[in-house]
């Protein structure tokens, strides 16, 4: 119910939205929850197990049972807190673990199942048959129990996540909070202001209290007129610090528009990353319930929640209000109610010497031994002289004291301590690097010890920054003593709720100490207490102490459960913003791509780079088609192929040569000028990290190839053995991989092709096998490799990237004149495979240069990175798994790598695997499928027959054991 | 967590890549024999406490780093440049 002239929302502005269906209206400044009890909707939601009705127990972020779903489709968003989603025109809420409704609920039949439902009750009762464990128990479970769902479509909505640094961050802008941003800001610090809320002012807002003489909102409105004069402060509401990491980094979330109709090119929530020198934590308490009979219905709430309702939103929480509390605090809820002219049903005080606070019933010395009422509160009962006494209310005002909000400080890892005087746990000290604690959140519950507790954290802080300190001048507040008695649950008939959210009772808790679940954390985990999405920010403690009472332990003997980030749920669209679709992963594209595209060729991925997989030929059908024409064409006319995502590594300087006899197994300082050798790069623990062919371009100039996969590791091996190894050497290197855009023209036809681009016709005298120089390309400096991955007559032929696109088409152009054509990566990998040549499917990092019969190139006259590991025993001889050709014996219906290789008598299991394939390939010269693999002394195998067996895709065959080179053992048709 | 390049100044983590102990800088004779090889390669102190470990600024200058970093507070104590730490 909504009261006139009170409360901070703009009534000029009128929104209406939707509350399950039902249209309502609300103002500017309402939260769903305050808009909703101004309309007199009490039930709001579902519980998670026994689909009780439940109202808003709270006014903040660590609200349990108020959770709705918002928007439709996409952007469906479930279990938001109505008590911080703010309203806005046109907001379309939903009740959620509901069916039809909350207010109809047919699932509610599980309310009476309860005695079954206990904790762990799913352990004990759903064991046998274990196989209708997942086909029938758990899907049941799962949708009888939950929360809320999302849409089932991908949300395209904006998130974005955003960096900052600042000298001092304060978390939260109450009183404390406002006054270390206010003394730092003056100080000239770079500060950073954070406050969850959509306002600044945190329990100000909410009370009737007086600061320097005027009402706390003005005194608000004072210090933040102030602090957003200041270039040096940054104000952020809505922003949720949700966890303290090293080195003073904060994460945090951002609500940027998720309380606006039209977002436009807004995201909805922004991740941040806040690096901080130093930190105020003031991040305030939480008031905790009390577990007492039948105390989950709509109705029964928070006390300060009720005062916030009235004070900050003019919304009167009922019509004839009862209270119950075990301290001072409470009873100003009692007192603004009044004078606000709602009725006061009675206030109960667990104290016996508790004052009476106002001109209205108080019972003191007792408690609340039930409830009754169907969809909301109507009752409650007292004991009465050996009787009980039925008092009628609509709203139940509930404290059993605070509790610091000092989740971030345990987030590195130290254990809150016990405070007895306010029966609660406080930070401990120094808990995290650069953080001072400040006003509630250590348990400085008055406004003026918040307010000096705010400026002694500002003075502590900036002391530490080396900015000026000076005494500052506080306004008079409210100074009232905090007086409580503990109480955490009154016995009675009936459940006493403690964790709202996942539904677990004082019983629960009683059961699982019985079964011998004592330690926190195991009674967290079998009961869930404090594992929903609030994470236990109401029931905790509660929970903790009816353990200790039951485990006949002290609270502080009985421990803490450890908070960890975040400190609220986290959208993870914000976490990951950016990263979808080619967010994901950046696209890297050779200078033929479009070329190639126009050609139809399908692109495959390899690392970042795109590659033509194949070039369809109009009348083809099948990838196979075409794969088995390139091959045919390289190996009888010629083909062109990019060949640019290799990696370039230009490497200059006089200690160039020693640096690449170190880097590599065999030599470098031995190769001419003007020719091009294979090169094989060990890991220092022995076995092969890649290969590829290093030019020598000059006397200290070297042109290094690296494999695709490998180019950004190896130039981080380089970078290493230089700096931490050779740090004397003089020798620079850097990538130019996309510098120059670099083509394969290979078949007896290439040197016909080149010659067509080249100013000067090739001279074969001077361009023998492993040759290289520099040529020129239609009047464009360039450079010519004669190597060949292919086996036949090859070139590689490079020119700067800018001409790349320009020459592949020529050279594409030219070859079809010569019945040849582009060629892609399937034909390419078939004709490296009829050669036995290897890639990363072979020297996939568990192999050594004796795995792959390259032994003989780790130089015996030299030391090279890898060099005394590959010596080792066990790193060569006959039990190695070795390189070998593999040829299906017979006709074969499929032929993959990744089976496994047995001998033919053996049983296919893993314990008789003597072997596996790396790659295969269909090669149409031989008219068989070819494949490469490791097997156990494979070298002195060949001719054997074994069985390859794949499980996973049901492949069996016998294949005979080869040679890994099938097409022109003596190398013939490359050397030509 | 943020490293403190020598070149780059206070960088984001993520600019980096880890290696491990700073003791591969120490790298043996060749013929050291296989113990002194075992222990290069692959047997590493893991202490609760000060660690001297390798960091690439991959993303940055391409600096190989030897950080000393407490293993327990994350707290990093110094950073300097392989190639000078190395000589």
């Amino acid at each position: 119910m909504r009261l006139a002239g009170l409360g901070l929302i703009d009534r000029d502005t009128p929104l209406r939205f939707t509350f399950d269906g039902r249209s309502y209206e609300g103002f500017q400044g309402d939260t769903l929850a305050s808009a909703l009890l101004a309309n007199n909707v009490r039930l709001m939601a579902r519980s998670f197990k026994y689909h009780r009705p439940r109202g808003v127990l709270t006014a903040g972020s660590e609200e349990p049972n108020a959770l709705v779903t918002i928007g439709r489709g996409a952007a469906q968003t479930p279990n938001v807190r109505a008590t911080v989603q703010e309203i806005f025109a046109g907001l379309e809420a939903r009740g959620q673990n509901a069916w039809p409704s909350v207010n109809h609920d047919l699932m509610a039949v599980n309310d009476l199942l309860s005695p079954f439902l206990g904790a762990g009750f799913y352990y004990k009762t759903f064991m046998w048959p274990r196989r209708f464990w997942e086909s029938l128990y758990e899907p049941v479970i799962r949708r009888a129990a939950g929360l809320g769902a999302l849409g089932g479509d991908a949300d395209r909505a904006q998130y974005d996540k955003a960096f900052a640094h600042c000298d001092l961050l304060v978390i939260g802008g109450g009183p404390a909070g406002l006054v270390a941003a206010l003394l730092a800001g003056r100080a000239g610090a770079d500060v950073i202001l954070a406050d969850e809320d959509s306002r600044f002012g945190g329990r100000l807002l909410a009370e009737t209290e007086e600061v320097g003489g005027v009402p706390g909102p003005d005194w608000v409105a004072g210090v933040l007129a102030e602090l957003s004069g200041m270039g040096n402060v940054r104000l952020m509401v809505r922003t949720t610090v949700t966890g303290a990491y090293d080195q003073g980094t904060y994460g945090a979330l951002e609500r940027v528009s998720l309380h606006r109709t039209d977002p436009g090119d807004a995201p909805l929530e922004t991740f941040w990353r806040i690096a901080a020198k130093q930190v105020v934590l003031a991040s305030g308490a939480i008031e905790r319930p009390i577990a007492f009979p039948m105390n989950d219905r709509p109705g029964i709430m928070m006390a300060g929640a009720v005062r916030a309702y009235l004070n900050r939103w003019g919304v009167a929480a009922g019509r004839r209000v009862a209270v119950f509390a075990n301290n001072d605090g409470a009873h100003r809820t009692a007192r603004d109610l009044a004078r606000a002219g709602v009725e006061i049903a009675a206030v109960i005080d667990s104290r016996p010497d508790a004052q009476a606070s106002g001109d209205y019933p108080v019972f003191t010395g007792t408690t609340i031994t039930g409830t009754s009422g169907r969809h909301g509160i109507e009752e409650i009962t007292i004991p009465d002289r050996g009787d009980t006494r039925a008092i009628k209310c609509d709203c139940l005002a509930m404290s059993g004291g605070w509790n610091p909000a000092l989740h971030l400080t345990s987030h590195m890892g130290a254990r809150p301590v016990w405070q007895d005087d306010i029966a609660a746990f406080v930070p401990a000290k120094d808990a995290v690097p650069g953080m001072t604690v400040a006003g509630a959140a250590r348990g400085v519950f008055s406004t003026a010890g918040c307010l000096a507790d705010g400026a002694r954290a500002a003075g502590k802080a900036l002391q530490a920054l080396g900015k000026p300190v000076k005494k500052p001048e506080l306004p008079q507040a409210e100074d009232g003593a905090y007086a409580l008695a503990p109480l955490w649950q009154v016995p009675g008939k009936g459940r006493a709720w403690l964790d709202f959210q996942n539904d677990v009772t004082v019983k629960d808790v009683k059961l699982a100490a019985q079964e011998n679940f004592r330690s926190v954390e195991h009674m967290k985990r079998y009961t869930t207490q404090g594992m929903a999405t609030d994470q236990g920010k109401t029931s905790n403690i509660a929970a903790m102490a009816v353990l200790a009472d039951a485990t006949g332990r002290s609270l502080p003997e009985t421990g803490t459960t450890t908070f960890r980030p975040p400190y609220t749920p986290v959208t993870i669209a914000a976490m990951g913003a950016g990263g979808l679709d080619k967010g994901f992963a950046p696209e890297r594209f050779m200078t033929s791509h479009t070329a190639s595209l126009q050609r139809g060729a399908p692109m495959i991925e390899a690392g970042l780079w795109y590659r033509p997989s194949y070039f369809p030929a109009p009348h083809e059908t099948t990838w196979r088609e075409a794969c088995d024409r390139e091959v045919l064409m390289v190996r009888n006319a010629v083909g062109v192929a990019d060949v640019s995502t290799l990696g370039k590594i230009d490497i200059q300087g006089p200690d160039s040569a020693r640096f690449l006899d170190f880097v590599y197994s065999n030599r470098f300082s031995t190769l001419k000028p003007g020719r091009v050798r294979y090169g094989l790069m060990l890991r220092e623990d022995g076995h092969v990290m890649d290969d590829g062919t290093t030019a020598r371009l000059g006397d200290r100039h070297y042109l290094m190839t690296t494999t695709t996969a490998a180019a950004g590791p190896v130039m981080m091996h380089l970078d290493w053995v230089k700096q931490g190894l050779m740090p004397g050497a003089d020798v620079q290197f850097v990538s130019v991989t996309e510098q120059w855009a670099q083509f394969a023209v290979a078949g007896p036809g290439a040197r016909a092709v080149l010659d067509l681009v080249l100013d000067t016709p090739l001279d074969p005298a001077d361009w023998p096998f492993m040759a290289c120089g520099a040529v020129q390309v239609m009047g464009v400096a360039g450079r010519l490799f004669r190597i060949s991955f292919s086996g036949e007559e090859g070139y590689e032929i490079a020119v700067p990237a800018r001409f790349g696109e320009n020459l592949f088409r020529v050279l594409v152009s030219h070859a079809e004149s010569l019945g040849g054509g582009p060629y892609g990566m399937e034909a390419l990998n078939v004709l490296r495979i009829e050669k036995g040549f290897v890639t990363h499917a072979e020297i996939h990092g568990r192999v050594t240069a004796f795995d792959i019969g390259m032994q003989r190139m780790i130089s015996p006259g030299k030391d090279c990175i890898g060099k005394a590991a590959s010596q080792r025993p066990g790193l060569s001889g006959p039990d190695r798994d070795q390189l070998v050709g593999l040829r299906p014996i017979g006709a074969v219906q499929d032929f993959a790598a990744g089976g496994h290789l047995f001998a033919d008598a053996n049983p296919a299991t893993a314990k008789n695997s003597e072997g596996y394939v790396t790659s295969v390939g269909y090669s149409p010269v031989q008219q068989s499928y070819l494949g490469m693999g490791f097997l156990r002394n494979g070298r002195a195998r060949h001719g054997e027959t074994v069985r390859l067996v794949d499980h996973l895709r049901g492949i069996e065959a016998r294949c005979v054991v080869t040679d890994p080179v099938v097409f022109d053992p003596d190398g013939g048709r490359m050397r030509a | 967590m943020r490293i403190p390049c020598p070149i780059c100044g206070e960088r984001d983590s993520r600019e980096f890549t880890y290696k491990g102990a700073a003791v591969a800088m120490q790298r043996p004779d060749p013929d050291a024999g296989a113990a002194a090889w075992d222990d290069y390669l692959h047997l590493r102190d893991n202490p609760a406490g000060e660690t001297r470990e390798l960091w690439y600024h991959g993303a940055g200058c391409t600096g190989w780093l030897v950080v000393t970093r407490n293993t327990l507070t994350h707290r990093i104590l110094a950073a300097g440049l392989a190639s000078e730490l190395a000589r």
